[in-house]
């Protein structure tokens, strides 16, 4: 009897033999058309992958992405039919690889391409309406809790990584330079936009994503920070969805 | 004029020229075009992997050891082998293109 | 007996790629339905959601599964179900169905229909997990012959007679892939004629055609690879004449899911497959 125990532990693991009873329409073992599932199965997933990491599929090239996305697979196959989530743990899988260990801002572009593909199938969210930050007195926006959209992501690296990501998904961008990157990701309609952040811009949207009021997330970004290029990226991105007054 | 009134007044004026941004993009019915996949490049990737009720007739070649090869567009990227966690992009020049005029 | 009202119509669909939208709300002649997978729809918000609704005020919509496992060993994934109860509860599409096969295992997701032996053990089980199914989304459903690559030895039934007793233990319907049968035929050496002659086509609430790819197999035997990235080959079109002939008109999809089309050559195969319907209605 061939359990499905059996004949999955064979699927990924081309050392261990074609399951026993199966057979081809004579009654002989089934030697290479077991391998037609094994293909589906490793090809499916690898090319999943590749769709969803399309920027550390281009900076490894075909030949070391399909042994990183090879590995991967083989470790760890989706834990859903959701395929729409599969690959959330490959940055920090990543960062496993001996191979890959020169490439340092690998795992962050991966984050980065995680954060996007989260933020596209967020739930919807009611737009902003920017009129109702206006006319609000001193200690009500002080103590005013700012709402994330649920398509709002933040990723902070020492690394430049959109400029990395963008060197490397849209034609025509500059070489990256050794810079320390903030992003915030978010969409306003149906397309994800990722912002780079101003210094602080980051520690206020994380005190922000803590649910702390305005003022506590303003001083949580320091005394040199300069709120007006933040709110603007707030605004524009659709990562603000609701002001709650206390 | 203390901070916190400097941090009031900075809010209402950058939420004001979103106000008037916001408004008119409604009026342009911009929302029923979204609904097609969009064109802007990257984003086309957004969405990520589906669901496949098909076979596939290419071949998986695991092999066992890998050397990492020249192939992909890192080898074009020169940034130190350790992180800089430091220097910080704040250039307002950068982000001013992103305020609407 | 598996209900047809609130059916699909029997007309000629295609399984729904996003880059068509634009294409198939401005010029969808002769599709008269769309098939999407149940689990691509299955995130919170976002672009699928709304396309899949303004596509849902246009046309009938089939919502296929391809995630359930309801050929597993193992019971089936509460959560899961919970999604498609939802899916279904909103949507209400015309129709909802699924595949006779496994593909989680220990809760291991392999994205692939993988095949099962037919036993009364595992008809037992997938008409109980069939039953769970259609407890949850509150209507039948359609289950769908798999492309089989081998055999397992320790089957005791003819995939037909399987299908035809679950169909009865559970009150689901059948959707008959023709190219399946045809693939699953060449590769297990049994003539798909036959089998078209031994299923039972009133049970059929929809059709699948689709494009295959041609390998061999260790002795230099055929191997046919349901692919679903080309054409649908000629002698398929052959077994659905056979097919229709006997059964009459029905909903027929065409499946493209690989190396996909311009919305063009897609539009034509689905205009072969209502050519293929206007022998019957006549």
């Amino acid at each position: 009897m061939t359990t499905q125990t059996d004949f999955r532990t064979a699927l990924l693991d081309a050392s261990y033999p074609v399951p026993a009873g199966l057979v081809d329409g004579r009654g002989q073992a089934a030697g290479r058309r077991y391998d037609v599932y094994r293909n589906n199965v490793a090809v499916s997933l690898q090319d999943a992958l590749e769709t969803a990491f399309p920027a550390i599929a281009s900076l490894l090239g075909p030949d070391n992405f399909a042994m990183a996305a090879g590995l991967y697979l083989r470790q760890h196959q989706p834990g859903s039919p959701l395929m729409m989530h599969y690959g959330a743990s490959f940055p920090a899988f990543l960062t496993t690889l001996e191979p890959l260990k020169s490439i340092g801002y690998l795992a962050d572009v991966a984050h980065l391409e995680v954060a996007v593909r989260q933020s596209y199938h967020a739930a919807d969210a009611p737009v902003f309406d920017p009129a109702r930050l206006q006319g609000l007195d001193e200690d009500a926006l002080m103590s005013a809790h700012l709402i994330l959209a649920p398509s709002a992501r933040l990723l902070r690296s020492p690394w430049p990584v959109l400029s990395v990501y963008s060197f490397t998904m849209v034609p025509g961008s500059p070489k990256p330079s050794a810079i320390a990157e903030d992003v915030l990701i978010a969409r306003a309609e149906y397309d994800p936009t990722q912002h780079l952040l101003p210094q602080g811009g980051a520690d206020f949207i994380a005190a922000l994503q803590q649910n702390q009021p305005f003022g506590a997330a303003l001083n949580a970004a320091g005394d040199s920070f300069d709120l007006g290029p933040t709110l603007s990226v707030l605004l524009q991105s659709g990562a603000l969805t609701d002001i709650v007054l206390t | 004029m203390s901070n916190t009134i400097k941090t009031v007044a900075l809010v209402s004026a950058v939420a004001a020229s979103f106000a008037a941004h916001a408004t008119s993009a409604a009026a342009d019915g911009a929302k029923e075009k979204c609904f097609g996949v969009s064109l802007a490049g990257a984003n086309d990737c957004a969405a990520g992997p589906g669901t496949t009720c098909a076979g596939t007739s290419k071949v998986d070649y695991q092999g066992n050891a890998w050397t990492l090869v020249d192939a992909g567009t890192c080898a074009d990227i020169e940034l130190p082998a350790m992180a800089d966690g430091g220097k910080r992009m704040g250039s307002l020049e950068e982000l001013k293109r992103d305020i609407p005029m | 007996m598996f209900d047809q009202t609130n059916a699909l119509p029997p007309l000629p669909g295609v399984g729904y790629k996003p880059q068509h939208f634009s294409d198939i709300l401005e010029n969808p002649a002769p599709v008269g339905w769309l098939e999407v997978h149940a689990e691509n729809y299955m995130g919170d918000g976002g672009r699928p959601l709304a396309q899949l609704r303004a596509l849902s005020e246009r046309f009938p919509i089939s919502v296929h599964g391809v995630g359930l496992s309801i050929g597993g060993e193992d019971r089936l994934d509460p959560d899961h179900l919970a999604r498609l109860k939802h899916l279904v509860s909103w949507l209400n599409p015309a129709s909802f169905s699924e595949h006779l096969a496994w593909s989680t295992h220990d809760s291991h997701f392999l994205n692939d229909l993988l095949p099962l032996p037919y036993t009364k053990e595992t008809l037992t089980r997938v008409a109980d997990h069939i039953d769970q199914l259609q407890n949850a989304i509150g209507r039948p459903m359609l289950l769908e012959n798999p492309s089989s690559y081998l055999a397992f030895e320790q089957s005791t039934m003819s995939e037909t007679d399987f299908l035809r007793d679950v169909a009865r233990l559970s009150g689901c319907g059948l959707l008959l892939d023709v190219n399946n049968v045809f693939v699953s035929a060449t590769n297990l050496g049994y003539s798909p004629q036959g089998y078209i002659e031994d299923y039972p086509l009133d049970l059929v609430g929809e059709i699948h055609l689709g494009g295959h790819d041609e390998d061999h197999d260790d002795h230099g035997a055929p191997l046919l690879i349901d692919s679903h990235g080309r054409e649908v080959a000629d002698p398929v079109w052959a077994l659905l004449d056979l097919t229709l002939e006997k059964s009459g008109p029905k909903p027929l999809l065409i499946e493209w899911d690989t190396d996909v089309p311009d919305w063009p050559v897609l539009a034509a195969e689905a205009g072969r497959a209502a050519s293929a319907l206007a022998q019957v209605s006549a």
